[in-house]
């Protein structure tokens, strides 16, 4: 099972608390992780990639391990941490303030 | 007795209040959607208990939200708003062209007769329609392909569909109005638009009276006389008895044309509302006095109406779909500020009172009259 923690707004909008877990059939990349989280939550689809390009939304950034995976390939394989459980994936909103 | 339920969106969520029919004690509901923006919710005129919500935010996209119980709970419907087509392209800040691209929903219009048609008002300018509840949203492309399309332009909020009225004397007609572009009609549903901007006049485009690319704030109508149109434009306050065919301006004696929202009383189709704003480049009222303006011969003709609102140091906006009426006798009107207040009067507007002030600012204001 895969950890993913989602940003205060998602977790209200998908009705949960604290982390999820989502797991992915074959190679567990970011793509797969968001496929099998939208599948769990379709509530979801849209609010982290956009529904017509499938592309991330420019204010979210993807962490894990203490390293941005954001700009890394959709379809390159999660750290081996965040497959087995030991480490989650981060969905982060970017902060803003004023 | 019956009562009133005022459905309020704004910079941070939804609320919702209610009252009896004296409309003199409150209840505030919410904020539902917390941390979001809620640019507009609105019941069914079919069924009063359901209602649609618009839920935006700047990270998380667009959320469309459905309630069966008249606010209580809500639940997510669909949010997948894809063009028809090959999206085509408008005019941009620049002057280049820009692609067609979904950004928000501004406007709900729930069907007269049916609770699971709904249509939305969409940035980038376009219409679309739900037939399921909200569950999925098909465009009605007519409208963007109108020949005028690839000369619509952003206003500063954004290309956006913010007004849909819908015709209670004939399904097949309906208006929208879309900043900066006008507006237009269709007779037929849906499929096919006439821009109905003929009369308008507007200094900030280069040809003044142009087909399309006036900046209309907002339309109104009484549904007993549906071809009587009033439009507070960016400047200039138009009335159309024509069903929009021409429009001419009934800003009359007010103290400045510049505004936002207008609506019509619910009982005299002749007696209509508007919010003087200072200018488009002072956003608040002019000498810092909160002032409605009603005109009881459908224009030209208006009275300040003061008594309850803040005639000193008010510097607040009244944003477009900020305004709204009751069909109660009398007629109650209600608008939000981006100060977050949100004023009623129980007496056509004669007085005033904040039910409540210290909402985040106020995008929207629509209100249900309860049986």
């Amino acid at each position: 099972m895969i950890r993913v923690v989602l940003p205060t707004h998602l977790r209200a909008l998908a009705r949960v608390d604290g982390e999820v877990t989502v797991s992915v059939e074959g190679r567990a990349t970011r793509g797969a992780v968001l496929d099998a989280l939208e599948a769990a939550y379709p509530v979801l689809r849209g609010t982290i990639r956009d529904q017509l390009t499938r592309q991330r939304r420019p204010f979210l950034r993807f962490f894990a391990c203490e390293q941005d995976l954001t700009h890394e390939p959709a379809d390159a394989p999660l750290p081996a941490a965040v497959t087995e459980g030991a480490e989650p994936f981060l969905v982060i909103g970017a902060m803003a303030g004023g | 007795m019956s009562g009133v339920r005022v459905l309020v969106g704004t910079r941070k969520g939804a609320f919702v209040l209610t009252a009896d029919g004296k409309r003199d004690r409150w209840q505030v509901s919410g904020p539902h959607f917390p941390g979001w923006e809620i640019y507009h919710l609105k019941g069914s005129p079919a069924d009063p208990d359901r209602l649609y919500a618009s839920q935006t935010s700047g990270w998380f996209g667009q959320v469309v939200q459905r309630s069966d119980d008249g606010g209580q709970t809500w639940e997510a419907v669909g949010n997948k708003f894809e063009y028809d087509g090959v999206a085509g392209t408008h005019q941009w800040y620049d002057g280049t062209q820009h692609p067609w691209a979904f950004a928000r929903v501004w406007h709900l219009e729930p069907s007269l007769s049916d609770p699971d048609t709904v249509y939305a008002g969409v940035e980038d300018a376009a219409l679309f329609r739900s037939t399921d509840g909200g569950a999925t949203w098909q465009e009605l492309p007519g409208l963007r392909r109108h020949g005028t399309g690839p000369h619509w332009q952003p206003g500063a909020g954004g290309m956006c569909l913010h007004t849909i009225l819908l015709d209670p004397s004939n399904p097949q007609r309906m208006y929208v109005a879309i900043s900066a572009a006008g507006a237009f009609r269709t007779d037929d549903g849906g499929a096919t638009w006439k821009a109905i901007n003929r009369g308008l006049k507007s200094q900030g485009i280069p040809d003044p009276d142009a087909e399309a690319g006036h900046c209309v704030h907002r339309i109104a109508m009484h549904r007993s006389r549906p071809g009587v149109l009033f439009m507070q434009k960016h400047w200039d306050v138009m009335r159309s008895d024509d069903g929009g065919d021409l429009w001419r301006e009934v800003s009359g004696n007010l103290p400045t044309d510049f505004g936002f929202p207008i609506d019509v009383h619910a009982h005299e189709p002749d007696t209509i509302y508007v919010v003087p704003i200072t200018s488009d480049s002072h956003h608040f009222p002019p000498e810092g006095k909160l002032r409605v303006f009603r005109s009881r011969a459908g224009g030209d003709e208006w009275e300040p109406l003061t008594q309850g609102l803040p005639q000193q140091d008010c510097y607040v906006n009244v944003l477009r779909d900020a305004m709204a009426v009751d069909s109660l006798d009398p007629c109650g009107v209600y608008f939000g500020t981006t100060g977050g207040q949100v004023y009623a009067s129980p007496d056509g507007g004669d007085r005033w009172t904040p039910i409540v002030r210290d909402l985040p600012a106020v995008l929207s204001v629509e209100v249900q009259s309860l049986p």
